[in-house]
């Protein structure tokens, strides 16, 4: 058996006896998975924070809210089916968004400006 | 080795619990109004706080146990508040003198709220057999809960007007957590109720088991009635209507049967009758502090 | 209504094999959605479950104190540590689900005992004192583990891992308090902690894993990023920790070699006894069967609950409009 310490909790095996690709019939078996966005205080964004597994939108508000936020009030959560988001890049292994130096003109960075201009 | 964390993100604890865990009534002023019996103001805190700590402590034997982990999580939740009511309730009644037996066995070091939970007897305990009963299955264990948060969460909703200003914050406290833990029983009734063949006859069986559970527990003690008059308790009589109407709402979109209503009897759990599973209870409750009474924890 | 679908130049292997290389050469993250090697995704995906796992069995050990915590403080205190176990366990699945795992297969394989979880968990919780241990010991290992973690190529891990190293400095510290106060209390008591450290001090060198020239697949994961720091290491760092603790507290560590090595400025320690890792890891621990006994009876007692609240969503267009019930009064 081939142990590495890896993950939290120390040496677990790491060899090819240990099986990762998952079988479907257990995925059918599952709750929907969603993800979750919450706005942490007022004044900010919503910012995805986690996902989790939930058999319908008002189960799934409501576990976030006890996973998430362990209900601390005052904060807005969104849910959202994880299979009804749509990527830019849909394809996975898709490059599209790779990151590129080619397009530097759409950062402020680009322009120099003397430092004494007031206000930049 | 936290410091490698500190750029990643705030200072500030992401727990709900935070990490205090204080006296529960510190700073807080607890002189008896004129007009009330500190002895009967402590026999009700203890009515109160036995239900929340016993149906806490029914709660917790879910964990490891639950359907899915976020339920693990949302009845950890359900449970914390509650114990969290019962050590504000327990301390309440320390603060007035009540104590029972309790202080016989405990010593000094023992704060009240644990001298009344450790180390009372079995007769001394105030919860009613709604939340003494053992857990069953999951429909059974959300049919209770459900009965168990309407149920307070009326007497809480008018405790709020307590004439017992540290009575009136803990309900003030208690009325949003007891909305959400009938809320989230409710969510679940209605599921299992209206969801697979087999689910809806564990509920309908849930439902037929918890109901009888009811006939001790709007029927008021002496302590009960005496303490409504003199504007500190709440006549549990008087929220019978408000909890039917709120289960028969429940049970009726849940395509269950709402079962008979009990007939009333006399206090028996108030009064500190109690069956077996009480016992077994308090036994895994209390065996290790008790075995080290002389102790700090 | 949708465009046609034209064909694209199939994608260059060898340069989204050198963009990876270069992301992580500069200590970016990887993201989901990213091209990698199939290796790297593998090894994560069982790293990451089998970091779930070790989350969700250990809740166990301390959640066999739950009902019998000796003070109502030290309830609330120990019911909120088994939460928070509950949702590190969630965040960590999740992490796994980005890589095309799912977490009902990987609870499945926990229970039929193909994926593994940390040895440290198969001991027994013996007395309460154990519940301070584990937090100040356990933890604490855990810890020196995962706070390299959280700088982890894979994004989706390392932002997991921030949230649980967060929440876990408040485990670590709570175990050492309730050490702290017992050590203050009866003669006793000062006996369970002593019992305790005596049980679990060895356990918990051994959660770093084997020594480095005998742990074959930590080159690759480090070199890839997802792991940070050598088993020997980390070892080391936990065992320079914790002997200033011991004294601190006044128990004494079961390891008659440790001694300060003033030359190298660390705590030399005597030999572990990698047969019984070994044995506990394999699953022939003191609780390897109850422990996966009870994860199977989680699943298979409330497979109906699953299924009911599946079968409710799928009458009621997703448990979308249920304004009418009390339910929804909050």
């Amino acid at each position: 058996m081939s142990l590495t310490s890896e993950g939290g909790h120390g040496a677990v095996p790491t060899g090819a006896e240990i099986p990762v690709e998952p079988r479907p019939a257990a995925s059918r078996r599952d709750w929907p998975l969603y993800e979750v966005f919450v706005r942490g205080k007022r004044g900010l964004n919503h910012v995805h924070v986690g996902s989790l597994h939930a058999p319908d939108d008002e189960m799934a508000v409501h576990a976030a809210r006890d996973v998430y936020t362990r209900r601390n009030e005052g904060v807005s959560i969104w849910v959202v089916k994880a299979a009804d988001i749509t990527a830019s890049s849909p394809d996975e292994k898709d490059p599209l968004f790779a990151p590129s130096g080619d397009k530097v003109y759409r950062h402020p960075t680009f322009y120099e400006i003397p430092e004494d201009v007031p206000h930049m | 080795m936290y410091e490698a964390l500190d750029h990643a993100h705030g200072g500030e604890g992401h727990w709900a619990f935070g990490t205090g865990f204080d006296e529960p009534l510190a700073g807080v002023d607890t002189t008896v109004p004129d007009g009330i019996d500190p002895a009967d103001l402590g026999e009700y805190c203890l009515v109160l706080g036995d239900d929340a700590l016993v149906l806490a402590q029914r709660l917790t034997q879910w964990i490891t146990a639950a359907p899915e982990l976020e339920e693990e999580v949302a009845i950890a939740n359900v449970a914390l508040d509650l114990l969290g009511q019962a050590r504000l309730l327990l301390a309440r009644a320390g603060s007035v003198g009540v104590l029972g037996r309790s202080r016989d066995r405990a010593t000094e070091s023992i704060p009240d709220e644990d001298a009344l939970a450790y180390f009372r007897d079995l007769d001394e305990f105030r919860n009613s057999g709604l939340v003494e009963a053992p857990n069953g299955d999951f429909a059974r264990t959300m049919v209770r809960l459900l009965v168990a948060a309407t149920v307070r969460l009326a007497v809480f909703t008018r405790l709020r007007g307590s004439r017992d200003p540290v009575l009136a914050a803990i309900a003030a406290k208690g009325v949003n957590e007891l909305a959400y833990h009938r809320d989230h029983a409710a969510r679940w009734v209605l599921r299992l109720g209206d969801g697979t063949a087999e689910s809806h006859r564990r509920a309908q069986a849930a439902a037929d088991t918890v109901w009888p559970l009811l006939a001790d527990v709007f029927t008021a003690t002496d302590v009960e009635r005496r303490l409504t008059e003199a504007g500190v308790a709440v006549d549990p009589a008087d929220v019978r209507e408000e909890v039917s109407s709120v289960l028969t709402q429940v049970l009726d979109q849940a395509t269950l049967r709402v079962p008979a209503w009990p007939a009333d009897t006399a206090p028996r759990g108030r009064v500190g009758e109690h069956g077996p599973e009480l016992a077994e209870l308090l036994g895994t409750l209390q065996g290790l502090a008790r075995q080290h009474p002389a102790a700090t924890w | 209504m949708s465009a046609p679908t034209l064909e694209r130049p199939a994608p260059d292997e060898a340069a989204l094999q050198r963009q990876f290389d270069a992301t992580i050469a500069a200590d970016h993250r990887i993201e989901p959605r990213d091209w990698m090697p199939e290796g790297y995704r593998r090894t994560l995906i069982r790293q990451v479950a089998q970091h779930a796992h070790s989350e969700i069995i250990g809740m166990q050990p301390e959640g066999d104190w739950l009902l019998a915590a000796p003070s109502l403080r030290r309830k609330a205190i120990l019911l909120a540590k088994v939460q928070d176990e509950a949702g590190h366990g969630m965040y960590l699945y999740s992490a796994a689900e980005t890589l095309g795992a799912d977490r009902a297969d990987l609870t499945d394989k926990l229970i039929e005992r193909k994926q593994k979880y940390s040895s440290i968990f198969n001991y027994p919780t013996l007395s309460y004192a154990d519940v301070g241990v584990i937090g100040w010991l356990v933890d604490g290992a855990a810890i020196c583990n995962q706070v390299p973690l959280c700088r982890s190529s894979y994004g989706p891990y390392a932002r997991a891992m921030i949230r649980i190293c967060k929440e876990e400095s408040f485990h670590q510290r709570q175990g050492y308090e309730l050490l702290m106060t017992m050590m203050r209390g009866t003669d006793e008591q000062r006996a369970m902690v002593q019992d305790s450290v005596d049980r679990w001090w060895w356990p918990s060198l051994m959660m770093f894993g084997p020594p480095d020239d005998d742990s074959p697949n930590s080159a690759q994961s480090m070199a890839w990023g997802i792991k940070r720091h050598s088993n020997d290491e980390l070892r080391q760092r936990f065992v320079d920790m914790s002997v200033p603790q011991a004294e601190f507290l006044g128990v004494t560590l079961p390891d008659p070699d440790l001694t300060w090595d003033e030359q190298s400025g660390h705590w030399r320690f005597g030999a572990i006894d990698w047969d019984e890792f070994k044995r506990v890891i394999s699953g022939h621990g003191p609780a390897n069967d109850e422990r996966i006994a009870r994860r199977r009876a989680a699943r298979d007692d409330n497979a109906w609950v699953t299924e009911a609240a599946t079968a409710y969503a799928r009458k009621h267009d997703g448990g979308r409009p249920a304004e009418e019930h009390a339910g929804s009064a909050a």
